[in-house]
């Protein structure tokens, strides 16, 4: 087991030496920054200012060292469009995005496992049908649209909850939660299901098309032939063989959640990461978007990391190294 | 006699199917008494398995029961709903399936899975059940069972697997066992074992068994009573010396005639004649048109010098650290010209790894291989063109050897395209008189090969092997993946052409009746080294080593049949 | 490669016809007749795809073209009659007073193209590396898949984001719009070639492994010829259903990147753009705006999943 998650630490290594690189091409060759923070007039005073305060005057190695020594640190610089540090800002950003992305995918994971199950253990029910059914247009209405549609629904027509912004948040330490107020949970309601919602879906299928491949194997029959009830095979035997390959999965649904929030975010004008980010992109702003690649990309390999432990530890074919 | 602990009644199963209702089990009846096996032999889809399944009520969707009945110790169960029928599985009746290395889910512990079964089917504590297990595992001759209680199935391996499986089957001591193919997957030594353990068993615990197999020689070694089913229908039913001996219907007599006899070596192998099933082969024809090999220079074609294997079996960053298996180990042998050369062992002795190696699909990794002189592993771009024109192969399984996505024609077309041998214009012409020779129609050149049947697919291949008229075959268990009664027709057929053609031939088997009917000379491998070569006569007669007379011992000797 | 395929020279003429019955009789076709869902979804993608290729003739108004535009027809609802000019619109017109009947077919071309290129650029891509992974092994296998290892670590949408930006960055101001379509295509293709690329491989693990590829490979054909000859028709219809799932996804990738404004640009909007014009009109009242886009979105994603799901469950890949 050891040599396999030694495997799996230098993988990620690699994963983000490989970000780390993609992040800094990105400040090194993409774009230039000082048309993007100044204007139709500039003077070349204002230019050559500009570029020795970014420090983009000094050779590529040495930028590229001092962006790795300043990365490590967590240091990214100036922001090309708010004129701050990257930093800070992110610090300031995170919590709105980590408090929406834990509420979904803790929505997703349990109703997503418990949908999955229900409908490949009824497979021909009519509850299981309809479900699968609804699924297929969960998969097919784009994240953006589910929000619009809420919003819609529950803020314009019905009145009953926010359609944008945190409501109001209580400040712990340099952490700012929506969790204690009663503004606060409200507004989370909307964003976390319209995030969860399509992960939930796959989570769904994958748990069902990986739970109706196991009832198809032999142990499963042998175990019907042993006379064993319905009960035991599905949730003791069934079940969990099926978490083996979906918990891989679940890991990289996670994951891909606190990319989705973009989305998520900029419907619901969430003052998080993801609303950071793709003002960044629309406006160029290379530090942040460089910032915001490598912090995610840790934050995907922790996750993945635990994952794979997890996996090792439920698949005693891992734990046991091979005689 | 005692009364029957389970009887089976015009017992008749149904799948409706796209095409109309077909019936795979038609009327069958037949009784199992306490501490009797009965066999139930048949080709693959003769409708045995799936009389198993209807006993213990796990038949798949849509297959159902349309008639008969199905009494277990004066009950009728057929007709039981869902939940009792689960009762009695496990309960009364036992289940004992093919592979053992499916049947036992990965996850659980050996010790686990016994002591739910136990604790579902007897009401005990769970220290109770835990002895039960034990003492279970020790009768089912498992070694060290407190460890093993504790261990993964993966930690086991297939004959061991197996022996867990019948212990599993045991645990509410039934009173009917169905064995579907309980050995098929096991090599030959292990197989003896486990068919030893099942009749120990039956005569112990005086339970009843249904050994369903396909392997004549499982059913004389094993069981009292025989039933013989053919398309769904039994034909002959009775106590296994009697109808072995004097079989009654003409398909058992074909059956048993088909069986490779390993006492005496027989000029051509007796076909089953029933059904019709019969094609004919022009061989004559053939041997016309075909340009005789000129002889080696030496008068052995093919010398194997040393030759060695070798696969990663862990692999690491480190050279050093990386641990190999020896598939093959320094072997050397030669075949002469116009030879049939067989190759024996179990499965893992490296035999297909040898057949691979000469054939160019595996690099190998030490010693030589001298084609009539000529070093194979040393040889330029066009010497190794020349080469593969003169060899070919057939392999094993005739469902993957031949590719689903091509038509019949462009697959025996292939090799006389690829070595420029005729015009394109000719090519039509002699892919129609390869497939006509072999027996097949003209009709099936523009067929796809899911539309025949193994038998036929496997003249498909041995038409592509002749295509390039090659001078040396390669055979890789060319028929284990057939029955028994097409097994002789491509035997004859591989037979014919050594003898019209000269065709020098290495056949590799595991089935050493077939060996003995098919070789001059034969090497026996074990665990990557060829132990022992011999001529047949010589080998079969006076084996040198052990472990030789140990495989000859084990082979099913069929002593009621007369030859 | 000298060898001329083999088929072509060696069908007899009249496998035409016998093709086609061939086609009528397969499982495929008959799974199709029995089912309704298959049939309906099937007949709704093919309804779309056609009168968005055929838009110039079935639309009202050119909405590229300015001169055709009225501003004094702006946010007319549908079928009502414009209280200025007295036009009236099947679906209404938009601030601009573009017919939203005419923007959506125009629409759903820029949709379909952007989706149907990132597939197929993804499919070539995926099948050309899994094959080679595949087929050779070693640290070709190692460095494809460790690649793709790393590019899953990221979920698809974000890839194609940062392919977008980066874009972004390189191509001058002035050309930006022009691009614009051409970068989603490449940043939705490069997102998605992993699945592919996955699937492909692991196929060809199995099917290199047959007998039938040892066949040839001991007629001593190249690999070039064995991979495409002989493996790639064996493992096209996974391809198949991952393309048809792919397509669906492709056209919501598009349609999101468009909505957050790093797609389509308003001169050629798609039908993402288009919602994101709706959604501020939303809250007004003038719902037609979004409504109608999105309702043509959401039957053409819903119509090409349901085809992929039942193309899956027929024929019954073991997929994820």
């Amino acid at each position: 087991m050891l040599p396999f998650i030694l495997k799996r630490v230098f993988q990620s290594f690699l994963v983000l030496v490989v970000t780390g690189a993609i992040a800094f091409s990105m400040f090194t060759f993409v774009g230039d920054p000082i048309d993007n923070m100044l204007g139709q007039e500039r003077t070349m005073e204002d230019v050559e200012r500009l570029r020795t305060q970014l420090g983009l005057d000094r050779p590529v190695p040495v930028q590229y060292f001092k962006f790795l020594n300043e990365a490590v640190r967590g240091n990214f610089g100036v922001s090309y469009r708010q004129g701050r540090e990257v930093s800070e800002i992110i610090m300031e950003r995170a919590p709105a995005t980590l408090e929406l992305a834990a509420l979904s995918a803790i929505f997703a994971v349990v109703m997503g496992i418990a949908l999955g199950v229900f409908t490949a253990i009824r497979r021909d029910g009519f509850a299981a049908n309809f479900i699968m059914s609804a699924s297929l247009i969960g998969v097919s209405l784009p994240t953006f649209l589910i929000g619009i549609l809420l919003i819609y629904l529950f803020s314009v027509e019905l009145g009953w909850l926010p359609s944008f912004g945190r409501g109001e948040v209580t400040k712990i330490g340099g952490w700012t939660t929506g969790f204690l107020t009663e503004s606060g949970l409200k507004a989370l309601i909307l964003p976390a299901i319209t995030l969860g919602l399509y992960q939930m879906t796959l989570i769904m299928r994958l748990v069902r098309s990986e739970m109706l491949e196991v009832l198809r194997q032999d142990y499963i029959r042998f175990a019907r032939a042993r006379g064993l009830s319905n009960r035991v095979i599905n949730y003791r035997h069934a079940l969990k063989n099926t978490m083996v390959p979906v918990i891989t999965v679940i890991g990289l649904q996670l994951g891909a959640i606190i990319a989705f929030a973009i989305i998520t975010e900029t419907v619901f004008q969430w003052p998080g990461l993801g609303l950071l980010f793709i003002n960044a992109i629309q406006f160029v702003d290379i530090p942040v978007m460089a910032a915001y690649l490598m912090m995610i990309s840790v934050m995907f390999v922790v996750i993945n990391l635990l994952v794979d432990i997890l996996y090792a530890f439920i698949d005693p074919r891992l734990r046991v190294s091979a005689k | 006699m005692t009364e029957p602990v389970l009887s089976i009644r015009n017992l008749t199963v149904e799948i409706p199917t796209r095409h109309g209702l077909f019936k795979p089990v038609q009327n069958v009846s037949y009784d199992i008494h306490p501490g009797e096996i009965r066999g139930v032999v048949g080709e693959s889809g003769a409708g045995k398995s799936m009389t198993g399944n209807a006993v213990i009520g796990l038949l798949d969707d849509p297959a159902r029961i349309a008639s008969g009945e199905i009494w277990l110790k004066g009950r009728r169960i057929d007709n039981l709903g869902a939940e009792e029928k689960r009762a009695i599985r496990g309960r009364e009746i036992g289940m004992i399936f093919q592979d053992p290395l499916t049947s036992l889910n990965p996850l659980f512990t050996i010790g686990e899975q016994l002591v739910e079964t136990i604790q579902l089917h007897l009401k005990v504590s769970a220290a109770e059940a835990k002895e039960r297990a034990l003492a279970l595992l020790d009768r089912v001759s498992i070694p060290d069972p407190k460890t093993r209680f504790d261990q993964y199935p993966h930690q086991f391996s297939g004959g061991m697997r197996q022996r867990v499986v019948i212990a599993l089957a045991l645990c509410s001591e039934p009173s009917v066992i169905v064995a579907d193919e309980p050995t098929t997957a096991l090599d030959v030594s292990i197989q003896a074992q486990v068919l030893d353990l099942i009749k120990e068993l039956a005569s112990e615990t005086q339970v009843g068994v249904i050994l369903v197999t396909h392997d004549m020689g499982v059913i004389a070694d094993t069981t009292e009573q025989v039933t013989v089913m053919y398309s769904g229908e039994v034909v002959e039913s009775g106590p296994t010396d009697k109808v072995l001996s004097a079989p009654e219907h003409e398909y058992t007599k074909s059956l048993i005639s088909a069986v490779p006899r390993p006492q005496v070596k027989l000029h051509r192998f007796p076909q089953v004649s029933y059904g019709g099933r019969e094609t004919t082969f022009k061989i004559e024809d053939l041997a016309r048109n075909w340009h005789k090999p000129e002889p080696s220079k030496s008068g052995k074609l093919v010398e194997v010098k040393g030759i060695t294997k070798k696969f990663l079996e862990k692999s690491a960053i480190l050279p050093s650290q990386r641990t190999y298996f020896t598939a093959v180990d320094d072997v050397s042998f030669d075949i002469k010209d116009g030879e049939v050369f067989g190759l024996v062992g179990e499965s893992g002795s490296g035999k297909s790894t040898v057949a691979r190696m000469i054939g160019t699909l595996l690099p190998v990794d030490g010693g030589q291989i001298h084609f009539d002189g000529d070093d194979v592993t040393e040889m330029s771009k066009v010497e190794m063109a020349n080469y593969r024109k003169q060899i070919q192969m057939i392999f094993q399984d005739p469902f993957s050897s031949l590719n689903p996505r091509m038509k019949v024609e462009s697959i025996v077309a292939e090799p006389l395209m690829h070595h420029k041998i005729l015009p394109p214009d000719q090519i039509s012409g002699r892919v129609h008189e390869l497939l006509d020779r072999v027996g097949l129609t003209r009709a099936a050149a523009a067929k796809y090969p899911h539309e025949f049947s193994g038998g036929q697919r496997q003249r498909i291949s041995i038409a592509r092997a002749l295509a390039t008229q090659p001078r040396f075959l390669i055979c890789d268990e060319p028929t284990s993946a057939l029955d028994v009664s097409i097994q002789a027709q491509i035997l004859n057929i591989l037979k014919d052409l050594q003898e019209h053609l000269g065709l020098t031939m290495l056949f590799i088997s595991h089935d050493l009746p077939v060996v003995r009917q098919m070789c001059d000379r034969v090497g026996v491998m074990k665990q990557g080294q060829l132990i022992e070569v011999q001529d047949t006569e010589t080998l079969f007669a006076n084996p040198e080593q052990d472990y030789t007379a140990q495989l000859l011992d084990l082979m099913p000797r069929l002593a009621q049949l007369s030859s | 490669m000298t060898d001329q395929p083999l088929s072509a020279q060696s069908e007899p003429q009249s496998v035409t016809p016998s093709r086609l019955r061939r086609a009528l009789d397969s499982d495929l076709y008959y799974a199709f007749k029995r089912s309704p869902v298959a049939m309906v979804s099937a007949a709704v993608a093919l309804l779309l795809i056609l009168s968005a290729v055929f838009a110039p003739l079935i639309a009202t108004t050119n909405p590229f073209d300015p001169t055709s535009l009225n501003l004094m027809n702006g946010f007319t609802p549908p079928m009502a009659q414009n209280a200025f000019t007295g036009e009236t619109f099947l679906m209404g017109t938009d601030d601009q007073g573009r017919d939203v009947f005419s923007t959506i077919l125009y629409g759903m071309r820029i949709s379909l193209f952007v989706g149907f290129a990132a597939v197929l650029f993804a499919v070539v891509l995926g099948i050309f590396l899994g094959l080679l992974a595949g087929y050779f092994g070693g640290w070709i296998d190692s460095f494809i898949m460790r690649t793709a290892d790393v590019q899953l670590t990221f979920p698809s949408i974000l890839v194609a984001m940062l392919i977008f930006g980066i874009a972004k960055g390189i191509t001058p101001i002035e050309h930006r719009d022009q691009m614009a379509i051409w970068v989603l295509i490449l940043a939705i293709g490069l997102s998605d070639w992993v699945q592919f690329a996955r699937v492909v491989r692991g196929a060809t693990l199995v099917e290199k492994n047959k007998d039938y590829v040892s066949a040839a490979r001991l007629i001593g054909r190249r690999p070039s010829a064995i991979m495409v000859r002989h493996i790639l028709p064996n493992i096209l219809s996974p391809v198949l259903v991952i393309a048809t799932i792919s397509l669906a996804l492709a056209i919501i990738a598009e349609a999101t990147l468009s909505f957050l404004g790093v797609g389509a640009p308003p001169t050629q909007p798609s039908l993402g753009t288009l919602i994101r014009i709706g959604q501020g009109y939303l809250f007004s009242g003038e719902w037609w705006i979004l409504f109608f886009p999105a309702c043509t979105l959401l039957a053409l994603a819903l119509s090409v999943n349901m085809l992929g799901d039942w193309l899956r469950d027929v024929l019954n890949p073991r997929l994820k």
